[in-house]
């Protein structure tokens, strides 16, 4: 394995169960979190985009096919709260949309990462041998792609569109799911309460299951709150570029893109989109700093 | 020592191959016929199996597989549906703007990143601290290509200093740079702040400041010199970062580097270019990681090489 002693995966896998387990590590983390300030700004942040993903589309019916050309590049007004764009749309209703669109991308792409990173990293680590040698070497091969060119790669081939950029997204966000996974499942598998567990004759995939995987979830909480922020923000470049949800999806990566072309005549379609990206990312962020803090044992 | 490199660069061979077998499969497995993608859909039957021929999509898979990795054995990455020029070509002419761009992006990130992470590291928990670690969560969360446009309204559109695109010029280059290296500076100044931080809780730290070493003395000969291990293998975590984002950058500010080249080529579907370009970076980003693990295994001599 590579001696890189700065992955997230290395960093986080001293964190096991035992810290966690017990009521007073519990209560111990509450309060670590209710004393982080940056973690709370996150989460506040975290429950307005939420609240306006859940109740905004209720409250303000959006009607796409509602692009009057007449009506383009207003200023804000009392009947538009903060403009019209290129096609005369409603500025502040395509970001109160968007803000729906970008986190059902972010949870999904993740749930997908998740989804297989977790069970692949728990089976490479907790079994070794040749089924690890496979798993690790096809981690190696993705983790290759740097930055935002798997994604691409793969929006490049199966086509653009708001379902392939879950699916490019979800695929690139693997292997650091396996890594760390697989990172915790090596130290939890020569615990005794493990050993204990074969000894009784409990079959691998119920130690898996109800040993292994549970008490690895702690680094993997962490990452899957920093990887909704990637995801995110992975998700908007591609569509910033194009290659992501296309129109008349109101996407706030592709609203970004298009408004790109009228930055000389409108900079605040350029701005605010941007805006919302940059908020959703940074109070994951914020939130993923915060349990990462409360989590480690060592920063104690 | 000898031992490590070889196995390290031994290691690094099938991952090459791992990628670019990836790579051909995400080509030719997809939904849809390669060749009448290429040839557009103007084209009649004839032009779609004259290229299907040409790029030899007709072969079995298997046969298509072994020619391509003998041709990427001897460098040779195909024509250019667009272009009909070597995709080696296309490649070689655009790549000295990205290296341009990213090696100012990578001094502009190491320089004032330490910088910040060692002022934010010796004065833990001061407001100066808070600011630069705020500005470092700053960093990692902004959209490229967002700032980018921010920076071409305030300083291109606003006050006229810097042009907005295009790389003719000297003062074109501050632009993309600045916007490139945000990201990298982000993470190299919350690096080398958390490396610093450990260092200076250790025991020889205290030792040196107890027999009276000045305070600069040991922070750059003692604390600084050891935080900078872990600092240099985020020069390879964040060139992957960098090459990411020269994608986006590139796009921002027209500029013409392989970026650039990569998103054309997706959107003409030239599809050799399209594998080429992404390819060599992956190759590039699999090097760099090879010299900072050996760099790292060099400099730091509790790194065992078993």
């Amino acid at each position: 394995m590579s001696i890189r002693a700065l992955d997230t995966a290395d960093l986080l896998s001293g964190l096991t169960a035992p810290e966690f387990g017990a009521q007073t590590a519990r209560g111990r983390f509450w309060s670590k979190i209710r004393r982080s300030p940056s973690a709370l700004v996150g989460l506040v942040i975290l429950g307005i985009y939420l609240l306006l993903a859940l109740v905004g589309p209720l409250a303000a019916p959006f009607d796409p096919g509602h692009d009057i050309l007449r009506d383009q590049f207003q200023s804000p007004s009392t009947h538009h709260f903060l403009g019209t764009d290129d096609l005369g749309r409603d500025e502040f209703l395509m970001l109160l949309y968007g803000a729906r669109y970008t986190l059902y991308l972010g949870f999904l792409a993740v749930a997908i990462g998740l989804g297989a990173g977790l069970p692949l990293g728990a089976i490479s680590g907790y079994f070794g041998g040749w089924v690890d040698l496979l798993v690790q070497r096809l981690t190696d091969v993705l983790l290759s792609f740097p930055g935002i060119l798997l994604a691409l790669a793969l929006v490049a081939g199966l086509g653009v569109g708001l379902r392939n950029v879950i699916i490019s997204v979800g695929i690139s966000s693997i292997p650091i799911f396996i890594r760390l996974t697989r990172a915790s499942a090596l130290s939890i598998r020569e615990l005794p309460y493990v050993e204990a567990a074969r000894a009784l004759g409990v079959p691998n995939w119920l130690i898996l299951l109800r040993h292994v995987i549970p008490n690895s979830l702690a680094p993997v909480i962490v990452q899957a709150t920093l990887q909704l922020g990637a995801a995110i923000l992975v998700a908007a470049g591609l569509g910033f570029l194009g290659l992501g949800v296309q129109k008349p999806t109101p996407e706030w990566g592709s609203m970004l893109g298009e408004a790109r072309t009228y930055i000389f005549t409108d900079a605040k379609l350029v701005t605010l989109p941007g805006l919302a990206i940059f908020g959703a990312v940074l109070a994951f962020n914020l939130v993923g700093d915060g349990l990462r803090d409360a989590l480690d044992p060592r920063l104690k | 020592m000898l031992t490590y490199v070889a196995r390290r660069v031994l290691i690094s061979i099938p991952t090459i191959f791992g990628v670019a077998t990836v790579i051909f499969l995400l080509v030719r497995l997809l939904p849809g016929d390669p060749a009448r993608t290429i040839a557009g859909v103007l084209a009649t039957p004839e032009d779609v199996e004259r290229i299907r021929q040409q790029f030899g999509f007709d072969q079995p898979l298997y046969v298509q597989y072994v020619t391509y990795i003998t041709h990427l054995l001897t460098g040779n990455l195909g024509v250019s549906t667009r272009t009909g020029a070597p995709v080696t070509e296309e490649i070689f002419t655009r790549l000295p703007y990205t290296l341009e761009l990213a090696a100012i992006s990578t001094v502009l990130s190491i320089l004032i990143g330490v910088t910040l992470g060692v002022i934010a590291a010796t004065r833990r928990g001061t407001p100066l601290d808070l600011l630069i670690s705020g500005l470092a969560v700053f960093g990692l969360s902004m959209p490229v290509y967002w700032l980018g446009l921010m920076l071409i309204i305030v300083f291109s559109i606003e006050i006229h200093a810097f042009p907005a695109a295009g790389a003719q010029d000297p003062l074109g280059f501050v632009l993309p740079s600045v916007t490139l290296a945000m990201f990298s500076l982000a993470l190299v100044a919350r690096q080398s702040r958390s490396a610093m931080l450990e260092v200076l809780g250790q025991d020889f730290v205290r030792t040196a400041r107890a027999k009276g070493a000045p305070l600069r003395t040991v922070l750059v000969k003692h604390a600084l010199r050891n935080a900078l291990l872990p600092v240099v293998t985020v020069i390879g975590l964040q060139f992957g970062a960098l090459i990411g984002g020269a994608v986006l950058t590139e796009t921002v500010f027209s500029w013409p580097g392989v970026g650039r080249l990569l998103v054309d080529s997706i959107f003409s579907r030239d599809y050799p270019v399209v594998q080429g370009v992404v390819l060599m970076l992956a190759v590039a980003f699999i090097f760099v990681n090879l010299l900072v693990d050996l760099l790292y295994a060099y400099v730091d001599p509790r790194i065992r090489y078993s």
